[in-house]
């Protein structure tokens, strides 16, 4: 068995979670604070990919960065970069369909921690950043690790978009969800359900460590 | 010395007044506020911190300007360094006793010794939820003066101590706020309450 699309997508997963964590954690805090037009239509922009199709999104990105058009043959041109059939083009469709996976969670987490925490610790002569990153931050841990593991998971389980973008190029863009579909088209069930069985185990086990960490986790007096 | 006239809109239960207050205090002092729930005694000492920006007026604290409307100056609540007393405490759920005093000052000594005022010393190593809520009312009092500030500024600080820890905090804290030389508003809402810790008295109405 050809695992080379199992380990594609935890790489794809694992660097779409990073990416997520570094631009998504300082957008959820941005969001959570206050309310204006401007972050109501940035909101509504990064929620899209929960309720559009994701060939719909897919097809977007394949004409914004096919290397005959505008932005996709700048970066041709300008820097030799592709992001159409390419592993950095997964990258980027998966950190888009993704973002409100990690952002959401986050930012209705830090909606709910008491505002007194945060003006404690400004009163205490600490800038926003380090209120961000000692106060805020650490009392949302449960939210935080549901929102990390939702955007792995997810990304793992990403279809349409990947396939618009990536095409199936083994090595390059075929993930396991990919080779599901491959393997069932040629016929070749066991092969079908092999790449299936791996995809579940690794997502229940992923979905079950958030409840019971989340379970055992000692109960906030914010609670 | 602190002097203070500002304005400031409220949104109270029937509908919109306006808190208009125009008061010195001196340098070093201790003020009693009272008044009914809602009259805006809380609003008041977040103005003075910089949590809450007043329409018009200017807050002076020993000559520096703080907050100025027209001229369009707001000094950041960092650099005010006003302790304040949270009525709710505020304590950081994932701090303990002892971190809480180490994010706010690295003065190990001060740390030490206000461990010492709160009775809390041997609690160094706890949470806020394993503390009882005189414990954690005692630590939020304790955290707000780790920063040796130079205005303090308590809600309610006193509400969940029993009479005997009461009194020996306040004459504790009696000794602390004149050694640092501390202006202090406390907000309470017993007029009969502090006898004996304030110098002034302040009274909100509705």
């Amino acid at each position: 068995m050809d695992l080379t699309p199992i380990w594609l997508t935890l790489k794809l997963a694992g660097i779409t979670t990073l990416l997520l964590l570094i631009i998504g954690l300082p957008f959820a805090w941005w969001l959570s604070r206050g309310r204006s037009f401007f972050k109501i239509m940035i909101e509504t922009i990064i929620t899209m990919p929960l309720v559009l199709p994701p060939s719909v999104l897919g097809f977007y990105l394949l004409l914004a960065f096919s290397p005959q058009h505008g932005v996709g043959k700048w970066l041709q041109e300008v820097f030799n970069v592709q992001f159409v059939f390419s592993f950095q083009g997964l990258v980027l469709a998966s950190v888009l369909y993704s973002v409100p996976f990690m952002v959401g969670p986050v930012k209705s987490a830090l909606q709910q921690l008491p505002p007194a925490l945060a003006e404690a610790s400004y009163t205490l002569g600490k800038t926003e950043w380090q209120t961000f990153r000692y106060v805020l931050l650490p009392n949302i841990k449960p939210s935080l690790l549901t929102a990390t593991v939702l955007t792995f998971a997810h990304t793992l389980g990403e279809f349409g978009v990947v396939l618009m973008i990536g095409g199936n190029i083994p090595g390059i863009t075929r993930v396991a969800s990919i080779a599901v579909y491959d393997s069932v088209e040629r016929q070749d069930y066991a092969m079908a359900n092999n790449y299936s069985l791996i995809l579940f185990a690794i997502t229940f086990v992923l979905v079950i460590t958030v409840f019971v960490f989340n379970k055992y986790q000692a109960k906030s007096p914010l609670e | 010395m602190i002097s203070i006239a500002i304005e400031k809109k409220l949104k109270a239960y029937q509908g919109q007044q306006v808190l208009r207050i125009e008061r010195q205090f001196a340098g070093g002092s201790i003020t009693k506020i009272y008044g009914p729930s809602g009259s805006g005694k809380t609003t008041f000492l977040k103005i003075i911190a910089g949590l809450i920006t007043p329409e018009r007026g200017t807050i002076v604290a020993d000559g520096v300007t703080w907050f100025n409307a027209e001229a369009g100056i707001n000094m950041p609540v960092q650099k005010r360094n006003t302790g304040f007393v949270f009525q709710q405490y505020a304590l950081f759920p994932n701090m303990t006793v002892k971190q809480q005093l180490e994010y706010a000052t690295t003065d190990e000594l001060w740390i030490k010794r206000l461990l010492l005022l709160g009775k809390l010393d041997t609690l160094h190593d706890h949470k806020p939820e394993h503390l009882s809520g005189g414990q954690q009312q005692r630590l939020a009092i304790l955290r707000a003066l780790a920063t040796k500030p130079k205005v303090l500024l308590m809600d309610e600080p006193f509400s969940a101590l029993d009479i005997k820890m009461k009194t020996e905090l306040i004459a504790e804290l009696t000794i602390v706020l004149k050694e640092l030389g501390t202006t202090t508003l406390i907000v309470s809402h017993n007029p009969l309450e502090l006898e004996g810790l304030t110098d002034e008295e302040m009274t909100f109405e509705q």
